[in-house]
């Protein structure tokens, strides 16, 4: 676990990055975590992820994999891919403030 | 609660159907429960037994045997598709517009595979150099692919997590690269394992453990691959998957394990199923979000625990003994912690034995106690151990006999602590 600061939050985060508390989350991180993992601007689009992973998560203590978000979020796998191409679940969950989405067993 | 006649409707007479309409014959009188069972078809595939059939280990004829003949007597068999299952009124219709009344249902419905949901996947190529061995059709077929694969880039894919047993994909990997030795073929042929994960298993201990014996084997590891197209033709370039991200794995031969979801009957039940169609259930009780009297077992569950038939036999035990004190009245004090156990199939006579549940890691050590198999390590034991399931799934498991010194819960006693 490691501390660091994110729009002057000090925020906690695990070995790969995730918010330990996703409580700590607040909308203005969310710019200066997508800046790490290399996406410049978050358009509409990637806020209606973003949105969608925190309510996923809150509902369910989840978020959702790339393949439920294709089918429930409104935004196609391919177009996820095209707004986070490192990996859809996990980039967005990083900048979304919430754990690992949990789908592999 | 009414302590009267009830009837139990069991969805399902695969793994989980079976030695659950079993288990709960024998502990409830004729008098005070009528158990049926429904199932769409009679033909009860052994599936671990799909993992050997490519490889002519088994003959598709000795891994099939009648759906109803495993039920004991006093067991209701009904041979129907089911169409969905109105919970708020405790219906179940069935695909010939009839219905079936419950005063509790059990739904063991399994997965179901979806090669379609794959763009390609089922196009040019399928069954021709495109392959599954996850069903039975599939794995005759790629038995015949493979006996005549003369050398080139084999492939094994799995496309996206959750999937039957895991772990069959990498077996899959080991028993070719013995096949071709065997026949004196591995130098012409290179086999490489494609993965959607970020190492060869989802458990880290394991995966660690099983990326090594790949790379012992000269078996090639790509991860974090996302299979969004299969060109499975010859017309334009080299076949090959791509992922989403836009690499790609050239391939003479793919074995692909397509996508699963839960059996479509549950994404037209109201309130039944998630995104996924997997059974919402607690997933210590087994019993469904939807209503109280609705549970759930074995692949048809949203439970994180592998989906596996050693899964669906310890959840067995649990099951059977909620439902009765469900019809009891009591409080369901039965937990399922998640246990597997799975054999590991290596190759060359050999297997290896891993142990888990839902919060304890694959551990070293001998299952079920300090004297015993031996766990994350390849032995001959273990191997007869997986071929012996076999008989032990037809004559144990879904006749649903308990085993002396084994129960639900995961053992420790063996276990190195981590
Ligand atoms: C290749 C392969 C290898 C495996 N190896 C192992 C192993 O080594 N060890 C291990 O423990 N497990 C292994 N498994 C997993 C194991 O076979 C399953 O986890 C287990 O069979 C699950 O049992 P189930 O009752 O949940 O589902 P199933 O046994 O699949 O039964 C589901 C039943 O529901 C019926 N059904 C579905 N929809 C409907 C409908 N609409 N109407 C009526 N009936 C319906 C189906 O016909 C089927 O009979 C393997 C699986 C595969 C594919």
């Amino acid at each position: 676990m490691t501390t660091k600061t994110v729009a002057g939050h000090d925020i906690e985060v695990n070995d790969e990055g995730f918010f330990v508390d996703p409580e700590a989350w607040t909308e203005d991180m969310a710019p200066a975590l997508a800046a790490e993992e290399g996406i410049d601007a978050l358009t509409d689009q990637h806020w209606t992820v973003i949105r969608f992973m925190r309510s996923e998560y809150a509902e369910k203590g989840t978020g959702p994999t790339v393949r439920v978000l294709g089918k429930t979020s409104g935004v196609s796998v391919k177009e996820l891919y095209q707004l986070f191409p490192k990996g859809p679940a996990k980039i967005a969950a990083r900048i979304a403030g919430i754990p690992k989405p949990r789908g592999c067993i | 609660m009414d302590t009267g006649h009830q009837h139990i409707v069991i969805l399902g007479a695969g793994t989980g159907g079976t030695l659950t309409a079993n288990r709960l014959r024998s502990r409830l009188p004729e008098h005070r429960a009528t158990i049926t069972v429904v199932d769409q078809d009679d033909q009860h595939v052994y599936q671990p037994g799909l993992l050997f059939v490519p490889f002519g280990l088994a003959d598709p004829l000795d891994i099939v045997k009648p759906r109803h003949r495993q039920l004991h007597r006093g067991i209701n068999y009904l041979q129907q598709a089911v169409d969905r299952v109105e919970t708020g009124d405790n219906t179940v219709h069935l695909a010939d517009g009839s219905t079936l009344h419950y005063d509790v249902l059990i739904v063991a419905t399994g997965a179901v595979l979806l090669p379609g949901e794959t763009e390609g996947l089922t196009g040019p190529g399928w069954n021709e150099r495109v392959f599954t061995f996850y069903d039975l059709d599939g794995a005759t077929r790629l038995a015949e692919a493979l006996e005549s694969f003369e050398g080139g880039e084999l492939v094994v894919n799995v496309v996206d997590l959750p999937i039957k047993c895991p772990v069959a994909p990498l077996e899959f990997c080991f028993l070719a690269d013995w096949f071709f030795t065997e026949r004196g073929r591995r130098d012409d042929v290179k086999i490489t394992y494609v993965t959607p994960l970020d190492g060869a298993f989802t458990k880290p201990t394991a995966s660690t453990r099983l990326s090594s014996m790949l790379a012992d084997k000269g078996i090639e590891l790509v991860t974090e691959f996302n299979t969004g197209t299969v060109h499975g033709d010859t017309d334009e370039g080299h076949p090959r998957i791509e992922s989403w991200d836009e690499r790609t794995v050239d391939f003479d031969l793919a074995v692909v394990i397509p996508l699963h979801g839960g059996a479509p009957f549950v994404g037209r039940s109201p309130g039944l199923g998630d995104d996924l169609d997997f059974v919402t259930v607690d997933q210590q009780t087994l019993q469904s979000s939807a209503a109280p009297n609705v549970f759930a077992i074995g692949d048809a569950t949203s439970v994180p625990a592998s989906k596996a038939g050693s899964v669906t036999h310890f959840e067995g035990e649990v099951l059977v003994d909620n439902v009765v004190a469900f019809l009891e009245g009591h409080e369901l004090r039965a937990l399922f912690d998640g246990h597997a156990n799975c054999f590991i199939e290596t190759g060359f006579d050999k297997a290896m034995l891993i142990d888990f549940n839902y919060d304890t890691e694959p551990l070293p050590g001998h299952f079920p106690g300090k004297i015993g198999a031996p766990l994350l390590a390849e032995s001959k034991l273990n191997h007869l151990g997986k071929l012996m399931f076999q008989w032990f799934y037809w004559h144990v498991l879904l006749p649903g006999r308990d085993i002396p010194g084994l129960g639900s819960a995961m053992p420790t006693a063996g276990k190195e602590s981590s």
